[in-house]
């Protein structure tokens, strides 16, 4: 047997197409995934320079950053419009395959990769969107691209990489009861910081991820990039496997069996060695609420803002808070809400419903918060209306809407007005991202929930009947 | 892309850390098909208040700094989403350069695919370019070729990957560079 090798180094060694000293290497990508918003100028890029799409088959296209999740036929931007149809065109053109907002395959692009088992273990995986790193729960080396990249891949299906450097989260022990895998990926985030994964991919490993369901780990590997590591994955086990079998577009009988044997080949060898490892304790990651203007800016909810003594910039701190309306050494309890959104590639699939849904069963919505839910995919969607969810969040007082990105990033009418405050299941809490002037917090659907009905935020942990 | 080789020009400071692509073109503006026309709405939140009416306390809406061609940032500037709109809108704007103590990853690459040169220069570097930027004025001559900046007293070097280096000095299509390699993508498919 040659030397242990992480997963990384293993998905990295399968892909190389050329390799010369001093240069990055020339990387084959396996899948392709193309949305509206990115991908208008890379295109075009073909168009003049006569070049054209060398794997449409390996390349798959969605809408969702701009479609609306009220109506589907009423959007009022006509540049939105205009957007989408540039997808439309591109896609016929070019031959690719298109879920468009009507078509039942349709969703957040990272929603509905492992729903339609396109993503898979030890693939190369890109997609102009940063949140790419969702992938990486199947154990796919998976980040997001520029458009430039985009139309790279497109001509030629593949980019110049460079190799990256490893990185072992390692997270040990068992998360507490009422503490998700939200809530553990922020405490990594504040603890560490935005940029301490810059250059790496990480990898996350332990007892509390294994312990994770496949949506637990999308969860996780989504928010990588907010660490700044382009990549987050994890070795994929039996439960990789059994949430892909089935799947459409994974072979059925003895081929699948061959392919899981493949899959399972390539998780990381035992005494591998990372370029770094930072280690966490499960059991002390509690229910996070951020309160800042990065992900980075969080704290455990019955915690405080910080005060300009605890911390290295203290401009940054002083802004931050004056963006957010916040004081120092404010109590997180005390942080009143207006809107609350279940939702994103982060926190929308059907476990994240469940999960609210057991919450809020029987309660109502506060009167002074709007309540959405975002489902990730039109199968998210179903899904969860065959289990009566749709009913649970409509009877409580929720909005039950379409799939699609919606309040995330608030490129439809979804929008959180200047001076909301939102308790928001989404990934990124940057000034003006889901609406001008509009104030987030990222939360877990469970917490998220009981900031719902109370108003504010609470610890999920002292609300009776929540835990499940 | 346009090559470049040296850039001179006026500094204008941005004195934040984790200055993200979301604030650098706020999504409203992503909307467009095209790759130009993005630079009237770079910085777009701190540029203008709700009304349109230009923020006085905006730094960049100051006179002194209307002609800048060099970005000076804190750390990890460009965090967050990939956009690359990011960049167009920079460069549309009128930025060639920016030098930061650290970028995030899919930014610098976006960066590099544009004709603008990230440099990444030690943080002390960067407080007294930034101290003298926001006091005064301060004039950078940044040299590829030779990987140095000056400033009015000294000639400062960086360090930039040599490949990286000679794209942007040529202007190089990546994708033409990559069709170099066409077959051994056919043979690479084939196994």
């Amino acid at each position: 047997m040659g030397k242990p090798e992480t997963i990384i180094e293993k998905i990295w060694n399968k892909h190389v197409v050329h390799d010369e000293e001093g240069k990055p290497s020339l990387m084959y990508i396996d899948l392709h995934l193309v949305h509206e918003v990115t991908s208008p100028q890379a295109f075009e890029g073909l168009r003049l320079t006569d070049r054209k799409v060398r794997r449409p088959d390996l390349t798959y296209a969605t809408m969702d950053h701009n479609v609306p999740t009220k109506n589907r036929d009423v959007i009022k931007d006509e540049i939105s419009v205009k957007q989408m149809e540039t997808l439309k065109k591109n896609c016929l053109d070019f031959g690719i395959t298109l879920a468009d907002m009507y078509h039942p395959d349709q969703g957040i692009v990272h929603v509905i990769g492992p729903e339609l088992g396109l993503t898979q273990p030890g693939k190369t995986i890109v997609c102009g969107d940063s949140h790419t790193s969702t992938h990486g729960a199947f154990g796919s080396l998976a980040f997001g691209i520029g458009t430039s990249e985009v139309e790279h891949v497109l001509a030629t299906q593949t980019l110049w990489q460079e190799k990256p450097k490893t990185l072992n989260v390692h997270v040990e022990g068992d998360l507490g009861p009422g503490v998700t895998a939200k809530d553990l990926i922020l405490a990594i985030i504040g603890k560490y910081g935005v940029r301490f994964g810059t250059g790496y991919v990480i990898e996350y490993t332990g007892d509390a991820i294994r312990e994770l369901s496949m949506e637990g780990r999308m969860t996780v590997c989504n928010m990588s990039i907010e660490a700044g590591a382009r990549a987050g994955l994890i070795s994929p086990d039996e439960k990789t496997v059994e949430f892909l079998r089935g799947r459409a577009h994974v072979p059925e009988g003895e081929q699948f069996e061959e392919l899981a044997e493949e899959w399972l080949d390539i998780a990381t060898d035992e005494g591998a060695v990372y370029d770094q490892t930072v280690t966490i304790k499960a059991a002390e990651v509690e229910p996070q609420v951020t309160w800042g203007t990065n992900p980075g800016m969080c704290v455990p909810v019955n915690g405080s803002t910080p005060s300009a003594d605890d911390v290295e910039h203290k401009e940054d701190l002083e802004r931050a808070l004056a963006y957010m309306g916040l004081e120092e050494n404010q109590p997180i309890t005390s942080i009143e809400i207006d809107h609350v959104f279940i939702g994103s590639c982060t926190n929308s699939r059907l476990g994240d419903l469940k999960k609210a849904a057991s919450v809020i069963q029987g309660r109502k919505v506060n009167p002074k918060v709007r309540a959405i839910v975002v489902p990730g995919s039109f199968k998210v969607k179903w899904q969860a209306e065959k289990e009566g969810l749709d009913l649970i969040f409509k009877e409580a007082g929720f909005e039950w809407r379409e799939a699609g990105c919606s309040m995330c990033l608030a490129m439809n009418d979804d929008i959180v007005p200047p001076g909301g405050r939102c308790a928001s299941t989404s990934n990124r809490n940057f000034e003006g991202r889901q609406g001008n002037g509009a104030r987030t917090h990222l939360v877990s659907p469970e917490m998220a929930t009981v900031a719902a009905i109370e108003g504010h935020f609470v610890d999920v942990r002292q609300y009776a009947g929540a835990l499940q | 892309m346009e090559a470049i080789q040296k850039h001179a020009g006026k500094v204008f400071p941005l004195n934040r850390t984790n200055v993200d692509t979301d604030q650098i073109i706020p999504k409203q503006f992503l909307k467009r098909v095209e790759r130009t026309g993005f630079g009237q709405f770079l910085f777009y939140h701190w540029r203008f208040d709700d009304d349109g009416n230009q923020r006085s306390d905006f730094i960049l809406n100051q006179n002194a700094y209307a002609d800048a061609s060099i970005l000076l940032g804190g750390e990890n500037f460009g965090c967050g989403s990939s956009r690359e709109h990011a960049p167009w809108a920079l460069l549309d704007y009128g930025f060639r350069v920016i030098i930061a103590p650290s970028f995030a990853d899919i930014f610098y690459n976006n960066a590099l695919k544009n004709g603008i040169i990230p440099v990444q220069m030690d943080e002390e570097q960067v407080s007294e370019w930034m101290k003298q930027a926001e006091e005064s004025s301060l004039y950078l001559q940044v040299d590829l070729e030779n990987q140095q900046i000056v400033d009015d007293e000294r000639t400062v070097p960086f360090s930039i990957d040599n490949y990286h280096k000679e794209k942007l000095l040529n202007g190089w299509d990546d994708i033409a560079l990559t069709l170099h390699h066409e077959a051994k993508i056919t043979a690479f498919e084939g196994r």
